[in-house]
C-alpha cells in the first residue's frame, strides 16, 4: 500500500517541520487495515443496540401477553395479531389518518408552490424562506400548546374571525366533525417548511442554462415548471410523498398534546400507547406497532414501484 | 406560640416514652443508639418529595424535633423525581432512614425494604390508613396526610342561586346546577376534560354508597353500569350534568391551572375533586381578589340511611428503612411527623391520626354529619382482581379515556346515548370478567 492521502502527507510534513522523528511506515500497516472497521464500530454498535435489539424485543413481546411489569412473559402465539385483525375498533382509528393523508397532499402542493415561486427572483426572498421554514424549527409540544390557545373558544382564531365579521365560529376542537381538520392543518403548518426546503434545494440544483434555453424558446413560467422543474425534482417529490404518507399513518405528537386522542382524534399510535400504558397490554401494543411497521413498509414498497430509482436526465 | 410548643413537647415526650418502652420490649436488639435511660439518639436522614418546603417548613420541623430529642440529628434529602429516583435507590441499602414508600413497591415487597411498625391492629389504634401499606398483618407506613372525597364549590355563586344546603340526592345536585345556570353567569360545572386526570377524581368517590368493600363488590359484578349499582350512580351523575348542558361549552380546550382561577373567581361554580384541591383553589380565589372563605367542600350527593359519606384515603406513607442504623430515632420521627408536625393541617388534609381533628378545609363536613369510609384492602391473593378486569375490558376506571367518551356521548359529539353507552360498558365488563375468570 503506497497510496497516501493528503492528510498523511500533511501530517508527515508537520512532524518533519517540528524536527521530530518521522514515523516508521511498517508500524502503521495493520492499523490502516483496521481503521475503516474501527470507524464503523461506533455506528454499527449504536445501530444494533438502539434499533435492531429493541425491534427484536418488540417483535418478541408481540407474541406474549406481557403486562409491562411481570417478570414472566408468557408466549401466546398469534393471539395478539388475531385480536388486532378481529377487533374493528383497532383498525377504525386509521380513518383518522385519512385526514392527515389529505393534509399531507395539501402540504406537498403548498410546499411545491412556494418553492417554485421562491426559486425565481422575488422580493424579500430570504425573508419568506425564513418565515416558511420557521415552524419546522419549533418544538412539537410548543406548537401543540400554541395551537390549543389558537383554537379555543374566544381564542386567537375566533378573535381574528370576528374582525372579518364571523361572529359565531364553530368549536374548532370541540366539534367532532371539525377537530381532525384543525389538527391536520396544524400538522401541515408545522411540516410544510421541511418539504419546502427539500424542494427548494432540489430546484436550485437544476442548471441555470436550462431555464435560459427555455426562455429563448419562448417558455413561460408554467411551461418551465411543467417541463423542467417537476421532472427535475421527481425523485425528491416521490420521497416526500412516501414520508408524508407514513408520517400520516403514524401521526402522534400533535393530536396527543392537543386532545390526547379524545373526541374522535385517536390515531393508531395513540391507541398503541394507551393500550400499552393505560391498559397494561404491552404484548398487544407491540403487535400493533409491528403491524404499523409492516403497513409503512408496504407503502414504501409501493412508492419504489411507482417511482423507480432511475436517473433523471433533463437534457434528453 | 411558646406555650403551644411546650404543650406539644410534653405530649410528644409522653408519647416518645411510651414508644421506646414499647419498641424496646419488642425489639430483639442491643441497639447502640438506645442508651439505658430510653433516650433516643443518632443521625437520621429523611427523604422527602417536598423540595419546595425543605428549606423553610421542614427546617422548623427539624428544630422542633431536635429540641425534643436533643441527641438526634435530622438531615433532609429532597428528591424532585421522587418516585423514579427512590424506586431505583431501593436496590441499594442506602435510601435514608425515613422515606415515603414509593407507589411502585407492591405490598409483598414491603418487608424487603422497610422495618415493620407493629401489627395492623396495634398501629390502627393510633393511625388511619394503616392497611394501605401493610403486608401479612404487619404495618409498614404511617400516612403524612389524608384526603377526603367530594366536590369543591364556590359558595358565593351557589348562594347567589339560592342554594345554601348541600344537595342530598343526584337529582337535587343537578337541579342546583340548573339553578346556577339560570340565575348566575357562572358555568355550573367544569369537567377538566382536556387534562383528563381530573375525570378520574370521580372514581375516588367509590365506596360512598357501597361501603368499604366496594372494590370487591365491583370485581364481582357483571354489569356495574346498571341502575342501583354504585358505578352507575357515579357515572350517571356526570353524564346527566353534561347532558343537561350544565358543563363548560367546549370541554376539549379546558386547562387545569386555569380552572382553579375560574372556580376561585366564581366563573365556575363546581368541580368534583379530592379535598387536597381545596387549599389550591382557596389560593387561587385569593389571587383573583376573592376570599378563601368563598370556597367550600361538600360531600357527594349520595346519601345512605340519611347521611352523607365521604371516601377517605392516605397520601404517601412515611416508613423506616430496614437498613437504618438508628431505627428508634427514625421511628420517633415518623410518629412525631404524623402527630406533632402539623403537616397534614398545613396542607388542608385529614390528620393521619385516628383522633385528629378535621382540617378547616372540611369544616362543612362536621355540620353535615359526614361519615368517613375507608376502602378495605383486597383480600390476599385477589389484589389484582379488579385491575385485571378493567385492563382486559379497556375501561380505565382510574384514567380518562372512557369518561371522555362518556362526556362526548352526553354532549352529542359521539354516537349513542346513555343507555347504549352504558350497555357497551356492561358488555365489555362482563366479557372481561369471563375472560379473567
Amino acid at each position: 500500500m503506497s497510496v497516501s492521502t493528503g492528510a498523511d502527507v500533511r501530517m508527515r510534513q508537520g512532524t518533519n517541520r517540528r524536527g521530530l522523528q518521522p514515523r516508521r511506515r511498517g508500524a502503521r500497516k495493520p492499523r490502516q487495515v483496521l481503521t475503516p472497521w474501527l470507524f464503523l464500530v461506533a455506528p454499527v454498535v449504536l445501530l444494533v443496540l438502539f434499533t435492531y435489539v429493541p425491534v427484536t424485543n418488540m417483535v418478541w413481546y408481540s407474541f406474549t401477553n406481557w403486562d409491562g411489569l411481570d417478570p414472566v412473559k408468557e408466549p401466546v402465539g398469534w393471539t395478539n395479531y388475531v385480536e388486532i385483525f378481529t377487533r374493528p375498533e383497532i383498525f377504525q382509528v386509521f380513518f383518522v389518518s385519512l385526514y392527515y393523508v389529505l393534509g399531507a397532499f395539501v402540504q406537498l402542493a403548498l410546499a411545491l408552490y412556494f418553492a417554485t415561486i421562491l426559486s425565481f427572483s422575488t422580493w424579500f426572498k430570504n425573508f419568506f424562506k425564513g418565515i416558511l421554514f420557521f415552524p419546522y424549527l419549533l418544538n412539537g409540544v410548543a406548537i401543540g400548546l400554541v395551537f390549543l390557545y389558537f383554537f379555543r373558544p374566544d381564542g386567537t382564531l375566533d378573535a381574528l374571525l370576528s374582525l372579518v365579521g364571523v361572529n359565531e365560529p364553530p368549536q374548532w376542537l370541540g366539534n367532532p366533525d371539525i377537530v381532525n381538520v384543525s389538527l391536520a392543518s396544524t400538522s401541515v403548518w408545522r411540516y410544510m417548511g421541511l418539504n419546502f426546503v427539500l424542494f427548494l434545494g432540489a430546484i436550485q440544483s437544476i442548471p441555470e442554462e436550462l431555464y435560459e434555453a427555455a426562455e429563448l424558446d419562448g417558455a413561460g413560467s408554467w411551461d418551465k415548471f411543467r417541463s423542467i422543474i417537476l421532472p427535475g425534482i421527481r425523485q425528491i417529490v416521490g420521497l416526500s410523498v412516501i414520508l408524508a404518507i407514513s408520517g400520516a399513518l403514524s401521526v402522534f405528537e400533535i393530536p396527543y398534546i392537543m386532545t390526547g386522542g379524545a373526541n374522535g382524534t385517536e390515531t393508531f399510535v395513540i391507541k398503541t400507547v394507551t393500550t400499552a400504558f393505560t391498559f397494561s397490554k404491552v404484548g398487544l401494543a407491540s403487535a400493533m406497532a409491528v403491524v404499523l411497521l409492516f403497513i409503512v413498509l408496504a407503502f414504501t414498497w409501493l412508492q419504489r414501484t411507482i417511482f423507480p430509482d432511475d436517473k433523471v436526465d433533463l437534457t434528453s | 406560640m411558646k406555650l403551644k410548643h411546650s404543650a406539644g413537647f410534653a405530649a410528644a415526650g409522653v408519647l416518645a416514652m411510651a414508644l421506646t418502652a414499647c419498641s424496646s420490649g419488642s425489639d430483639s436488639g442491643d441497639d447502640a443508639a438506645e442508651s439505658g435511660d430510653g433516650a433516643i439518639s443518632g443521625d437520621i436522614t429523611v427523604l422527602t418529595n417536598r423540595t419546595d418546603l425543605i428549606d423553610t417548613t421542614f427546617q422548623d420541623y427539624k428544630n422542633t424535633f431536635e429540641s425534643e430529642y436533643p441527641d438526634v440529628n435530622v438531615e433532609f434529602e429532597g428528591i424532585t423525581d421522587y418516585e423514579g429516583d427512590v424506586s431505583i435507590r431501593l436496590n441499594t441499602q442506602d435510601f435514608g432512614d425515613v422515606l415515603l414508600i414509593p407507589n411502585t413497591v407492591s405490598k409483598d415487597q414491603l418487608p424487603n425494604f422497610f422495618a415493620p411498625l407493629g401489627s395492623v391492629d396495634e398501629v390502627s389504634e393510633t393511625y388511619r390508613f394503616v392497611s394501605e401499606q401493610a403486608y401479612e398483618d404487619q404495618a409498614y407506613g404511617v400516612a403524612i396526610t389524608g384526603n377526603a372525597q367530594g366536590y369543591v364549590i364556590n359558595k358565593k355563586v351557589w348562594e347567589e342561586a339560592g342554594i345554601t344546603e348541600a344537595p342530598t340526592t343526584p337529582e337535587e345536585f343537578v337541579d342546583a346546577l340548573q339553578a346556577i345556570a339560570d340565575s348566575t353567569d357562572a358555568t355550573p360545572y367544569y369537567t377538566n376534560y382536556a387534562d383528563g386526570w381530573p375525570l378520574s377524581q370521580w372514581q375516588g368517590n367509590r365506596g360512598v354508597m357501597a361501603g368499604p368493600e366496594t372494590e370487591q363488590i365491583l370485581a364481582d359484578t357483571d354489569e356495574p353500569w346498571t341502575e342501583g349499582e354504585e358505578q352507575y350512580a357515579i357515572d350517571s351523575l356526570l353524564y346527566d350534568v353534561v347532558d343537561a348542558g350544565l358543563s363548560e361549552d367546549d370541554p376539549t380546550t379546558t386547562n387545569w391551572e386555569e380552572s382553579k382561577t375560574l372556580l376561585g373567581s366564581g366563573e365556575v361554580a363546581t368541580m368534583v375533586l379530592g379535598s387536597w384541591a381545596v387549599t389550591q383553589v382557596q389560593d387561587a380565589a385569593e389571587a383573583a381578589g376573592g376570599s378563601p372563605d368563598d370556597i367550600a367542600y361538600w360531600p357527594m350527593p349520595f346519601q345512605v340511611d340519611g347521611s352523607f359519606h365521604s371516601t377517605i384515603g392516605g397520601d404517601y406513607k412515611n416508613a423506616v428503612s430496614k437498613y437504618s442504623e438508628n431505627p428508634e430515632a427514625a421511628r420517633a420521627w415518623v410518629d412525631w411527623f404524623a402527630q406533632e408536625s402539623g403537616y397534614a393541617e398545613s396542607q388542608g388534609g385529614l390528620a393521619p391520626t385516628v383522633e385528629g381533628e378535621l382540617p378547616s378545609t372540611l369544616s362543612e363536613f362536621e355540620s353535615l354529619g359526614v361519615e368517613f369510609v375507608e376502602i378495605d384492602p383486597a383480600p390476599a391473593g385477589e389484589e389484582t382482581a379488579l385491575s385485571d378486569i378493567y385492563d382486559t375490558a379497556e375501561i380505565d376506571l382510574w384514567g380518562n379515556v372512557y369518561r371522555q367518551k362518556m362526556i362526548d356521548t352526553a354532549r352529542g359529539a359521539a354516537d349513542g346515548d346513555k343507555a347504549s353507552y352504558f350497555d357497551s360498558l356492561n358488555e365489555r365488563w362482563s366479557a372481561a370478567r369471563a375472560e379473567v375468570g
